[in-house]
């Protein structure tokens, strides 16, 4: 056996445990996890081109499920990048797969980072044969699975640059199983000269800022994309060696196409067909793969209008096409955890149904978010998914119609599109929430406003609004930009996802009474208009976003008769069960558990409060207090050794006993402050126990006064008594307060009394009550003469109804002037009791003190009856007469001629107390 | 053996009956820094509105979600209650909450009192309640005055307005209430912690300060770690990581997603703690 543990050794133990497992916990939180993949980077060669004979080195990088081998072959996944983006751009998706079980191939597109050749677009020629040679290379990997020679089990997944390069794949190569493009696009020179009447691209509205930051992207990947050496100057130099500056590693016939329609703002029939060839839209009757498409609704680049033109065309041909909207994308980034939560499970359902071949067929139910809010602790927007059993389009399963109206207007052409409305930051990366926090400005006079009433209901638009305008130009011409404002009732105005269709108007009358009305298509948008809100079309004629005429005109904007209905598509969709709702749960579950462990802990309480013994010993029935084998041991010192008394009716009994004797955690014990190590008191035959109702029939002074040092002395026994909870008039308050002797002091704060008054206050409290037994712990300490003499009557008298009272005490006086009965202690241990007036009694001792005490000691020595002769000192003797009379022991000495200077009787109390405190009473601590 | 459970108690004395939650609310009120403590819940909005009253409108107060506060706080009585929150949640009714809990059963250990109220006897698992119950009503009654205060003050400077928020719509001043109700009961779900931990330490020492110190301590440690984002997975654990969740009822409509997982972090560390005060108060050697 060990030996037991010191108070402080197990609290260190303890803290350092505590302290060990919250270390723990930190390093297993932020340690990083052990991959369960591993990957391989390698540059392969492939040949490409329109003869596929232009050879062009790819940076790849293929991660490997852990367990992957020839004989254990998994599927694979082709992972494209974003434009300037290169493989460690998707390195995060890459291990999100690869732990899902598939081999993923993540490769640099041509023209950026560290692969060859030139910028393309996804060319089907270029990037997208590029791609047919990887799939190629998997195909030759022993560990891929293989549907036939040469045909691995691969789908494809990517986003934007890289979902472009998906779906061309997809339409391209027969052997792609599966492909999941994420905000992506259906006709490039569309979305980059967007039209909202339903005219080509060559009419177009060029998308200026997004397509230059795309270029200025591709013109620099030489510089960007480099990786770790890209602050090494000659490295710079090395990859741009030969670019030219002007498009740097765009190929030349896409430079030059971007050049033109940049600095005409207009796009000519090459251009439009030079970026149509890397448009998924040519090959969507070709895609064979089942397709999961994903589109951004915070996306002014590839809105969710290029999703949809995707969704129709694959699903012509019967090929499975499932959509889903997520509230982010070009503008909004990933969006928020909901979202990026729903978008993988239904990738990862998609793959591993349509490439792995596990899982149920996924339903190709449509589902989408919208904003419900803001999320307090990161800043985000939250948001709530929705699902309808099929894709309804941009058309809504149901419409809502808001009449706007309001004059024609007359709005301005502000000279080289300068100042501009603002109602999107393309590539400022995406606060979601800087749609809602107004950088949407109109500029006046450079806009005109139709309005509605305020809605009585609230309205969920799911798709594409329409509405009819007409305009007149003096010059026959006009770009405008049609936009849907949501307006609360204080009159902010906001505009979902900052999303406006441009609108491209020839033809024109120079007088608006001769306008005829167009139908302008809003883009798709998810958002909810609450009652009380109205809507407002603003036709602005400036956007900073797209190139505007340079030319100054003043057109007029009018709707169709003054007013005209806005068509909001509708979808009511069933709510996707958010995974939070879960903790709702957990907190009702934990109230409940909380409350039912409540319950139990009261109940088992209960029973075993019940269940104690509360039989009455019954011998002890009559007696106050009676103590038998107390002992209490502090961690390996022993405070009471054996203690065992009793204090009987109309007794004061003293516990006397030098400092540290361990008579104050006897009292402690009495009082159920304290438990003993072993041992049992009674008090009226009931066993004692912390708690024990019986302590109400004990009053008490232990180890000195406690009171509230704010309330005065009368207060203080008044606010004891009420926790006591028993009758006010029980108290007898007035005797308590006479004993106390204070006077009208007893309306001081305590804070201002003497010790010894106090102490009187204090005894007054123990005696609140009249209780049958008092306890009182050196109750004279800080008492003067007078008062000391006052408190032994007091004491006296009170033990002589049936009452009793134990007093401890280091005073021999006061024990013997005071009590009826003393317990003398000493090192935790009885070494005396009894009647006071028989201990006290005289001792068959005397102390003479003579002239010569060895000759006394002689003399007495002969002496028959006399026991003992103790010399103390040279000339003091202590003689045990043992029944010889004094006077004879004084006759014997005198008679020997030996001086007898003074006789003093002992007393044997004194005898067996000084004997204690001489020994030694410092150092012994307080007990 | 019987089941008297009162079995040789004095007349008149019955457990159950100790220590009426009447007497320990007046016991505790009857002590200065209870009184100041609610006198500073009224103070603190009058200051502000008196320091607002200052306000030249000219300067810029730094901008971002605070500065919108309180440009929105002398918008009506509603945003001046939301911003007197505001400013006080994140240490003021911390300190008052730590201060009603950690005092309570720790100052009567230090004064002495304590091992009379043992030798009444009050039962411990009944005293610690109801110094616990005690002790949570005066942290209410802080949370109460504080808002109530702010609320009287400031509709009748301001008006009574619907409460406007930067994340979302204005709320209709009815709607705006019941959201300001509930912001203050899951501040005071909050705060259940540092009450827990409070009194936790008020159960373990007889230095009064050093309970109230030690919880103030503890939340302000937290605090700290849940900004260092580092952490991760592990500042979700922290009991002030949701402290601030309550912003998301100002937002239309309500977010009660972080709220419900505060409530959930804020219930758990509270039982804990109140668990292991009873646990341990019904257990130790008063020795003081």
């Amino acid at each position: 056996m060990s030996p037991p543990l010191s108070r402080t050794r197990r609290r260190l133990l303890a803290v350092g445990a505590v302290l060990l497992v919250l270390a723990g916990a930190v390093t297993w939180a932020v340690w990083p996890d052990d991959p369960d993949y591993r990957t391989q980077d390698a540059r392969i060669a492939v040949r490409s081109g329109p003869n596929g004979d232009e050879p062009v080195d790819l940076d790849t990088r293929l991660f490997l499920p852990d367990g992957a081998s020839a004989t254990d072959k998994v599927p694979a996944v082709l992972l494209a990048h974003g434009f300037g983006g290169t493989k460690e751009s998707t390195y995060a998706d890459a291990e999100d797969l690869a732990g899902i079980g598939y081999a993923v191939l993540t490769w640099t597109a041509r023209g950026f980072g560290r692969s060859g050749g030139q910028i393309h677009l996804d060319n089907p020629d270029y990037e997208v044969r590029d791609a047919q040679r990887l799939v190629d290379w998997l195909a030759a990997r022993p560990e891929i699975r293989t549907d036939g020679p040469g045909d691995p089990r691969v789908g494809v997944v990517g986003s934007s640059y890289g979902g472009g390069l998906a779906l061309l794949l997809a339409g391209q190569d027969p052997r792609i199983d599966a492909a999941v493009p994420m905000a992506t696009w259906h006709d490039l020179p569309s979305a980059f000269l967007p039209e909202s009447t339903g005219q080509g691209p060559v009419d177009g509205v060029f998308k200026k800022t997004w397509a230059g930051l795309f270029f200025g992207n591709g013109a620099g990947a030489g510089l960007g994309a480099l990786g770790d050496s890209a602050g090494d100057p000659a490295a710079v130099a090395g990859a741009l060696a030969g670019a030219d500056p002007a498009c740097g590693r765009f190929a030349a016939d896409v430079c030059a196409a971007y050049q033109r329609i940049a600095t005409t703002g207009r796009a000519d029939q090459a251009a439009v067909d030079l970026l149509r060839r890397s448009s998924p839209a040519t090959v969507l009757d070709r895609i064979k793969a089942p397709t999961l498409l994903v589109q951004g609704t915070a996306d002014t680049l590839f809105p969710l209008s290029e999703a949809d033109a995707n969704a129709r065309g694959i699903a012509a041909t019967g090929t499975p096409v499932r959509v889903a909207w997520f509230t982010g994308g070009h503008d909004g980034g990933d969006g928020p955890q909901s979202d990026r939560d729903r978008i993988r499970f239904l990738m990862a359902q998609w793959l591993d149904h349509y490439v792995k071949g596990t899982g149920d067929t996924p339903s190709t139910s449509f589902t989408w978010s919208r904003i419900t809010g803001f999320n307090a602790l990161d800043r985000g927007v939250v948001t709530s998914g929705y699902s309808d059993p099929a894709y309804p389009g941009l058309g809504g399963t149901g419409t809502g119609t808001v009449t706007v109206t309001g004059p024609a207007q007359p709005v301005a052409n502000p000279p080289a599109g300068n100042p501009a409305a603002i109602s999107s930051l393309p590539g400022a990366g995406g606060g979601l929430s800087s749609f809602v926090n107004g950088v949407v400005t109109d500029l006046p006079g450079q806009h005109a406003r139709f309005t509605s009433a305020p809605l009585d209901r609230p309205l969920d638009i799911v798709g594409s609004p329409t509405v009819q305008v007409r305009a007149a130009s003096p010059t026959g011409e006009a770009v405008l930009f049609v936009k849907l404002y949501d307006v609360d009732p204080a009159g902010v105005a906001t505009l979902s996802s900052g999303l406006v269709a441009p609108v491209r108007l020839t033809g024109l009358p120079a007088e608006i009474g001769a306008a005829q009305p167009v139908s302008v298509t809003l883009p798709a948008i998810v958002h909810r208009v609450e009652a009380g809100h109205t809507l407002r079309i603003a036709v602005a004629t400036s956007d900073q976003a797209f190139a505007t005429p340079a030319q100054p005109t003043v057109y007029t904007v009018a709707v169709p008769g003054d007013a005209t209905a806005v068509t909001l598509p509708t979808v009511p969709g069933e709510p996707i069960a958010s995974p939070q709702v879960i903790w709702r749960y957990v907190l009702v579950g934990l109230l409940a558990a909380i409350a039912v462990g409540l319950v139990v802990v009261v109940l088992v309480v209960r029973r075993r409060r019940n269940r104690h013994d509360t039989s009455v010993h019954p011998e002890y029935a009559d007696v106050p207090l009676r103590v038998d084998g107390l002992r209490k041991v502090y961690g390996d010192f022993v405070a009471v050794d054996r203690v065992d008394f009793e204090v009987r009716r109309g007794q004061v009994v003293g516990l006397l006993g030098p400092n540290g004797a361990g008579k104050t955690t006897t009292l402690r014990v009495l009082m159920g402050l304290t438990k003993p190590t072993e041992g049992q008191v009674h008090v009226f035959g009931h066993p004692l126990v912390p708690g024990s109702p019986v302590l109400s029939r004990i009053g008490a002074l232990v180890e000195g006064p406690g009171f509230l040092p704010h309330l005065s002395g009368l207060a203080n026994l008044r606010a004891y008594w009420a926790a006591t909870g028993r009758p006010e008039a029980d108290a007898q308050l007035d005797r308590a307060l006479e004993i106390a002797g204070l006077g009208e002091s007893v309306h001081r704060r305590v804070k201002t009394y003497s010790h010894g008054m106090r102490q009187r206050l204090a005894i007054a409290q123990a005696m609140l009550g009249l209780p049958e037994l008092l306890v009182l712990d050196e109750p004279t300490d800080g008492l003067d003469p007078p008062q000391i003499a006052e408190m032994r009557r007091v004491l006296k008298r009170y033990a002589t109804d049936g009452r009793a009272v134990l007093v401890s005490s280091h005073l021999l006086a006061e024990v013997e002037q005071t009590c009826t009965h003393v317990v003398v202690v000493n090192k935790g241990a009885i070494v005396a009791s009894g009647q006071v007036d028989e201990i006290v009694g005289e001792s068959p001792s005397v102390q003479i003190e003579v002239s010569d005490a060895g000759a006394a000691a002689g003399v007495l020595g002969q002496l028959a009856g006399v026991h003992s002769v103790a010399v103390d000192g040279d000339r003091q003797l202590v003689v045990d007469t043992n029944g010889t009379a004094r006077s004879e022991v004084v006759a014997e000495l005198v008679r020997a001629g030996i001086g007898v200077e003074r006789v003093v009787p002992r007393r044997r109390l004194e005898d067996a107390f000084l004997a204690l405190v001489g020994e030694s009473s410092s150092g012994s601590g307080d007990r | 053996m019987t089941t008297d459970v009162q079995a040789g108690a004095a007349p008149g004395y019955r457990a159950a009956r100790t220590l009426p939650i009447r007497a320990e609310w007046r016991r505790q009120w009857s002590r200065a820094r209870t009184r100041w403590a609610l006198g500073l819940m009224v103070l603190l909005p009058l200051i502000i509105l008196v320091a607002f009253q200052f306000d030249n409108g000219g300067d810029d107060n730094g901008g971002g979600e605070f500065g919108s506060l309180i440009d929105l706080a002398t918008s009506g009585g509603l945003n001046f209650t939301l911003f007197c929150l505001y400013v006080s949640a994140t240490f003021l009714l911390v300190v008052a909450v730590a201060l009603f809990c950690g005092d309570t059963v720790a100052s009567e250990a230090q004064w002495g009192s304590l091992r009379y109220l043992l030798a009444v006897p009050v039962p411990r698992a009944r005293l610690v309640a109801v110094k616990l119950v005690v002790a949570l009503g005066y942290s209410g009654l802080a949370l109460l005055t504080l808002a109530g205060t702010a609320l009287a003050v400031g509709t009748a400077r301001y008006g009574w307005e619907p409460l406007r928020s930067t994340v979302a719509n204005e709320i209709a001043p009815g709607a705006g209430l019941v959201r300001l109700l509930g912001i203050l009961g899951y501040l005071a779900v909050v705060l259940l912690v540092v009450a827990g931990l409070a009194f936790l330490l008020s159960v373990s020492t007889d230095a009064p300060l050093g309970a109230v110190g030690g919880a103030v301590l503890l939340w302000i440690l937290s605090s700290i770690l849940d900004q260092i984002t580092a952490l991760g997975a592990v500042r979700d654990l922290l009991p002030t990581h949701y402290s601030t969740a309550w912003l998301g009822l100002l937002s239309t409509p309500a977010q009660f997603d972080d709220l419900v997982k505060g409530a959930i972090s804020a219930v758990v560390y509270a039982t804990l703690f109140w668990s292991l005060a009873f646990w341990r108060f019904a257990r130790k050697d008063v020795t003081s």
